[in-house]
């Protein structure tokens, strides 16, 4: 009863940015409809889901850094990292002798090795108190080096239906990977709204000092926003590799860090801190995606999709300046 | 004489808030004059007004005799206003040389640095104040004291008529305050006019020759340093009559006092570092015990000490009779301790959060089961603390930036009353807030305490503390020095306590 009570009034409070994501989808939606050729068919929509999988999956760890005042700029490297890892595993004397094993070790240990990954740029910012953006490029520079020396910086390929489900395989007709971007969301989202782990991430994003005083674990949250950003793009490292059949630690995830952080901010997550929309970085990495996918198939260059987005990244963090003012 | 500088009848508000109303301020030529006043009383707006930071509402500024419409900084250099803030806007990487001549660098053919002269010109200005250092190193490898004359030595190359000087000898040891002195008389004796800004009274006997006290914006008076005293000046700062005895219930505190219990907790000769060097105090069950002084007394440094923030590197502290200081404060609110911070924005609200999870945010660790927020408890407990504390919003949901700060403050009593310490630490628990709220969140304390649980209570409010207070530590620069108990203190003898140990101490650096 009470919640029935309590649904409308959140919806009348959505913030306007939301409304302002919402509307710029559906002038997406529309122009694609008249002016894209092929746009209103099935495999229009799954090409979509399973691109915006990862942006978005890595959207909504950065969404989680953000949300504590911080930035990561290591998530590229993490899923390249973690994508070249993959294959060494499932290809070695060991995967190759117990297939169902090496998957399954193929999955886990990149998904360790990216959380250390997160321990590594938690640590920095909450214990030793470097700055987010330049505690994280340790790892963007250093992590791909790694990811390419693992590899003597040749491309992987390889075929094992297994692993590549991750990326190619269908559930209900639908991408395996939007319905694992979706579960992901659906956990967030109870995580932040239920939990006092989520309580303290906007606390200390919203006022740091504040929640330190109130008996907050500040450095505790705050690392474990960075390691489940990390993990999350360890993740979408390994679907990348999986939709490809291959690994390229030179290409994989490039630029992967903009994108994140693009759709985030586009989903309304405050540069400052202090706020995580989860499915605002869902639409976030749908609009990107949109985009993207819009002028690509009318023709555009891929040189001038990176302006648009840029465009893009203008309109959000304008809308939200003009909010607060 | 005619005057250097004159203010009158200042008006300057932010945002409606009236910062300052029909303040003045007279400096004549080759005066030292000081400034002073509590936290908020108007001193750095003030300051900020004459040098162009601040643009004025209303009234005269008159420099040099002509009407003054300095609007930036770089103006008020020019017409001879130099500023040394509290923290030197100078470059420590750079020789002192660059710092003492940046901006006004002497050149050959008009395009290259003439080094030489630079330097030249930077020993001469150094020497007239008895300083000789190699001018071609890093400022930074000096010390604070010197830094701070190189930044007076720039000043005066700069023909400054007139140096304002904001907390000077805040951060500079016994010696290193009496090479400053010096430069100030050196300058008094070149005929500049000095403006001090000082928290020590001490100080300004030594070096001041007029004093002007601050008050809510207003300026309360101007004395002859010679002809005045501490007490009278502290009478001023806090708007008391010194020979005023007020003793009639101004307050919501008065009242059934209740017994006092068992001890709570006990400090014996806490040190944290040189703002708090020596901290005594003993809290029983059912009493409000305050802590008075001046600012910078380290009233809040023995707050954060007892709450773990600070670390103790020296002392006692004991809690329910178990040695030891909290680690931290989810430490310290797990041994029933609660904190009450006094800069409600930067320390309590978190604005963009709604009232119900500001008032939770202490006690989430109890409203949990296996990490998940038990909502409906939650709801309860808010329900509950918004309508006993009589907090006026529309819904509990609303974020806190949208009340006023008499409510945020009842919202942040909440979040500390909810996690039912036994001990309540409240750091200027009424500061800014109406005089209603002010009233209402008194007697929540007394109530509070009736109810068996200890009090500390900080306030620079005299009154508040004298009728709020079973007993009161009066503390003075970093150290406990005297106990009042109830009945019997009045603001007289809590002032005189804190001006007699002001005198008795004789020097600002009681370390």
């Amino acid at each position: 009863m009470d919640r029935a009570m309590k649904l409308p009034r959140r919806f009348a409070s959505m913030p306007i940015r939301f409304h302002g994501g919402i509307a710029a989808l559906i002038v997406l939606l529309v122009f694609n409809a008249f002016f894209t050729p092929n746009f209103l068919q099935l495999q229009t929509l799954f090409v979509n889901i399973s691109q915006v999988a990862t942006i978005a999956i890595v959207a909504m760890g950065m969404t989680l850094v953000i949300a504590t005042g911080g930035i990561d700029l290591s998530v590229g490297a993490v899923m390249a990292l973690a994508g070249a890892l993959a294959p060494l595993i499932f290809l070695s004397d060991l995967g190759v002798a117990n297939p169902a094993f090496g998957v399954a070790l193929a999955i886990i240990l990149p998904l360790i090795i990216a959380g250390l990954c997160g321990v590594f740029n938690g640590v920095m910012v909450a214990v030793l108190n470097v700055q987010p953006i330049i505690a994280t490029l340790i790892l963007f520079i250093s992590g791909r080096g790694i990811a390419q020396v693992l590899t003597n910086g040749n491309l992987q390929t390889f075929s094992n239906p297994s692993f590549s489900y991750l990326g190619t395989g269908k559930i209900l007709g639908l991408p395996f990977q939007g319905w694992l971007a979706l579960v992901i969301a659906c956990i967030l989202f109870w995580v932040i709204s239920r939990t006092t782990w989520g309580r303290y991430l906007l606390a200390i994003g919203g006022n740091e000092r504040a929640a330190y005083l109130s008996g907050g674990p500040v450095k505790r949250v705050k690392i474990g926003a960075y390691v489940i950003c990390a993990v999350l793009a360890g993740l979408a490292g390994l679907i990348v590799v999986a939709i490809n059949s291959a690994s390229d630690a030179a290409r994989n995830g490039n630029l992967m860090e903009l994108d994140a952080i693009a759709a985030a901010v586009v989903g309304g997550a405050l540069l400052q801190g202090g706020r995580a929309p989860i499915f605002g970085a869902i639409l976030g990495a749908v609009i990107i995606q949109l985009v993207k996918y819009t002028l690509l198939a009318n023709g555009v260059e891929d040189e001038v999709a990176l302006i648009a987005k840029a465009v893009i990244i203008i309109l959000a963090v304008w809308m939200q300046q003009y909010r607060r003012a | 004489m005619n005057a250097l500088v004159s203010m009158s009848g200042i008006e300057k508000s932010f945002a409606g808030v009236p910062a300052l109303s029909q303040a003045s301020l007279e400096i004549t030529p080759g005066e030292v004059h000081a400034l002073i006043g509590q936290n908020g009383a108007g001193k750095s707006t003030m300051i900020k007004v004459l040098t162009g930071v601040y643009r004025r509402d209303g009234g005269d500024v008159v420099v040099s005799g002509t009407q003054s419409n300095i609007a930036t900084p770089r103006e008020a250099q020019e017409s001879g206003i130099a500023t040394i803030y509290q923290e030197l806007n100078l470059v420590p990487l750079r020789s002192v040389t660059e710092n003492v001549i940046m901006g006004y660098e002497p050149k050959r053919l008009g395009l290259f640095l003439d080094w030489r002269e630079g330097n030249r010109r930077t020993r001469e200005v150094l020497a007239r104040f008895g300083i000789d250092i190699d001018v071609t190193e890093p400022l930074g490898n000096f010390s604070t004291a010197i830094q701070q004359l190189v930044a007076i030595a720039r000043a005066v190359s700069l023909d400054a008529k007139l140096v304002i000087m904001d907390e000077p000898t805040s951060s500079l040891d016994a010696s290193e305050v009496e090479v400053l002195f010096g430069v100030v008389r050196e300058l008094k004796k070149q005929g500049v006019s000095v403006l001090y800004v000082s928290h020590f009274l001490d100080e300004l006997f030594q070096i001041c020759d007029r004093v002007t006290t601050m008050r809510d914006g207003r300026t309360v008076s101007t004395r002859k340093v010679q002809e005045t005293t501490k007490l009278e000046m502290i009478a001023d700062m806090l708007g008391r009559n010194k020979d005023e005895i007020a003793a009639d219930g101004m307050t919501d505190f008065a009242g059934a006092k209740a017994k006092k219990g068992d001890v709570l907790l006990r400090a014996e000769n806490v040190t944290t570092g040189p703002r708090l060097t020596h901290f005594d105090l003993t809290l029983h069950r059912g009493e409000i015990v305050g802590l008075g002084g001046l600012l910078g007394s380290g009233r809040t440094e023995a707050a954060r000490a007892l709450f773990g923030v600070d670390e103790a590197n020296g002392g006692e502290i004991e809690l329910h009779n178990v040695l030891g200081q909290p680690s931290g404060p989810g430490d310290a609110i797990s041994k029933q301790i609660g904190f009450l911070t006094e800069d409600r924005k930067a320390e309590g609200i978190v604005p963009e959060m709604s009232v119900r999870e500001n008032l939770t945010l202490a006690l989430l660790p109890k409203l949990a089961r296996r990490g998940q927020i038990d909502f409906a408890r939650e709801r309860e407990i808010v329900e509950a603390f918004i309508s006993d504390l009589g907090i006026k919003i529309a819904h509990m949901d609303q974020p806190i930036r949208e009340l006023s700060g008499g409510n945020q403050q009842k919202v942040l009593l909440g979040r500390w009353l909810a996690t039912q310490p036994d001990i309540l630490i409240l750091d200027e628990p009424t500061r800014g807030v109406d005089v209603g709220a002010k009233r209402e969140i008194q007697s929540f304390i007394r109530s509070y305490v009736e109810n068996g649980f200890g009090v500390i209570l900080i306030s620079s409010e005299f009154e508040e503390l004298v009728e709020g207070a079973d007993r009161i530590v009066v503390m003075h620069e970093g150290r406990s020095v005297k106990e009042l108990t109830n009945p019997g203190i009045t603001e007289n003898i809590l002032v005189n306590a804190l001006a007699h140990h002001e005198e008795g101490t004789g020097s600002w650096t009681a370390q």
